[in-house]
């Protein structure tokens, strides 16, 4: 599966997703600067991603542990998501996601 | 100004690696200095995973982030050390009698012949939110923490965020402030049930304003705040009279000051040997997630070998002249009496 990337810069990289890793994993394992900074325990908020539209629907909805830690993200949109939430799989082939500021 | 503090041993971190230090100093009879920007010991096990357990701390089985710092707390009481909390070790510089001397930002002096560099990923501080200029109103009017509540009196007072902290706030400024206006990115809130309902009241009663909105930018001379602008999911701008901006998004970890010490920082971690666990600066150690050498793994239970490697190194340092004898807790009564156990 595909994950397409933008980063803070508005560059968009294209990064081959490994099936049960997160999306947070997949995008620093491609050198982006995503702070993730608990690791992927959902406590810390600094993986946030802006998902694309058509995309973010596709997704199964956040937990309610996700929504309550998007709380203390920053600039949160109502298309955003913590990518450690996101696991790859097939059907999220070809997702867009862009990072959050930092 | 106050005299310096003399002392064996100045750790910079009460993590798990900064605390372990203190007992594997203390069965040396090294004294140490704890400084953490943090109102609490812990580190990320406390800030970031208190409730959360750990399976990987030899001998305990499950233990969660906060138990385990509880337990390391009880560890070391009996070498009574001495906590500087809400600090952040800001400077160092070495001595012409070769020990060093640590700043905080609060101007407070420790002299000591060994820093122990424990600082994890460094400081935790408050997250900033990225509205363009927000730099120039820190300290005036725009507080990450709120010190003084008087000072609010009669401001119109600006607060965003939805967890506890923000919440609180807007309970407790509302009545003094000339107007309080929360803001949040959604209809709904982490923080504790009754807090909302509380501002839920205050908002039905004209006494807060409530907005799912952001700020897209801040308005104001010298430091000193006038007006906010706000935006809401639609995008639709309008601005506010504010005096004072209170973001409430929790923590983030920021290198801080440590990248200015001098001490051969590769890649925001101190290299360090695998004997000593010493940096490239004599006297300066490193322990815990701050420190690299081949094969580091950024564990807690490596931290705690690492300490009692540095704790032997360091003991050389400060007592010169004294041979160091190797012995068990288990049966050394000369422990033992250290411990408080005999
Ligand atoms: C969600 C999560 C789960 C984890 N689970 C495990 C696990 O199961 N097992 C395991 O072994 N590890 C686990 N870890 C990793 C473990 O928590 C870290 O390895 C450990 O906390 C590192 O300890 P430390 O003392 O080196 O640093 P930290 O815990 O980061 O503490 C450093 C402290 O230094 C302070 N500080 C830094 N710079 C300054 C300064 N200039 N002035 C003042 N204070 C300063 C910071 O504020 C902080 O409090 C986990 C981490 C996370 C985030
Ligand atoms: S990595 Fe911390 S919340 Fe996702």
């Amino acid at each position: 599966m595909k994950i397409y990337a933008t980063d803070r810069d508005g560059k968009e990289i294209e990064i081959e997703g490994r099936e049960g890793w997160t999306i947070m994993e997949m995008l620093r394992d491609a050198g982006l600067p995503v702070a993730a900074e608990c690791g992927g325990a959902c406590a810390c908020a600094t993986c946030q991603v802006y998902v694309e539209d058509g995309w973010y629907e596709k997704l199964t909805p956040p937990a309610d542990m996700e929504v309550d830690m998007l709380d203390m993200a920053l600039a949160v949109e109502p298309n955003s998501r913590l990518s450690c939430q996101l696991v790859c799989s097939e059907e999220l082939d070809g997702i867009k996601v862009t990072l959050a500021p930092e | 100004m106050s005299e310096p503090i003399q002392t064996d041993v100045v750790i910079i971190g009460a993590g798990p690696a900064g605390l372990f230090a203190v007992f594997e100093l203390g069965l040396l009879d090294l004294k140490a200095h704890l400084i953490d920007i943090l109102d609490r010991p812990g580190g990320q096990c406390t800030e970031l995973y208190p409730e959360k357990p750990i399976y990987d701390i030899p001998g305990l089985p499950v233990v969660t982030g906060q138990e385990l710092v509880d337990r390391l707390m009880e560890q070391i009481k009996p070498f009574a050390p001495t906590f500087h909390f809400g600090e952040q070790a800001a400077g160092l510089t070495k001595l012409p009698d070769g020990r060093w001397k640590l700043t905080t930002d609060s101007g407070k002096e420790l002299i000591a012949p060994v820093i122990v560099v424990a600082a994890g990923a460094g400081s935790f501080v408050p997250k900033r939110p990225p509205i363009p200029g927000i730099e120039a109103y820190e300290g005036t009017s725009v507080h990450y923490a709120v010190r003084k509540m008087d000072s609010f009196a009669g401001k119109n007072v600006l607060i965003a965020g939805g967890g506890d902290s923000a919440l609180d706030w807007t309970l407790n400024l509302a009545p003094i402030a000339k107007s309080l206006t929360l803001i949040h990115h959604r209809d709904g809130f982490r923080a504790q049930a009754h807090s909302v309902n509380q501002m839920r009241e205050l908002v039905a009663a004209g006494k807060v304003n409530f907005h799912v909105a952001s700020v897209k930018a801040l308005h104001g001379q010298n430091g000193q705040l006038a007006a906010a602008t706000l935006a809401g999911h639609d995008k639709k701008e309008w601005q506010i009279d504010a005096d004072a901006f209170l973001p409430f998004f929790g923590l983030t970890i920021k290198l801080g000051p440590i990248a200015e010490f001098g001490i051969g920082l590769h890649e925001n971690l101190i290299p360090v040997d695998t004997a000593k666990f010493e940096s490239e600066q004599p006297g300066i150690f490193g322990i815990g997630d701050i420190i690299t050498y081949p094969g580091k793994l950024k564990l807690i239970l490596s931290s705690f070998h690492e300490a009692a490697l540095m704790a032997q190194a360091a003991f050389h340092i400060c007592r010169p002249n004294e041979k160091l004898r190797f012995q068990y807790t288990t049966s050394s009564s000369n422990l033992q009496k250290k411990l408080g156990v005999s």
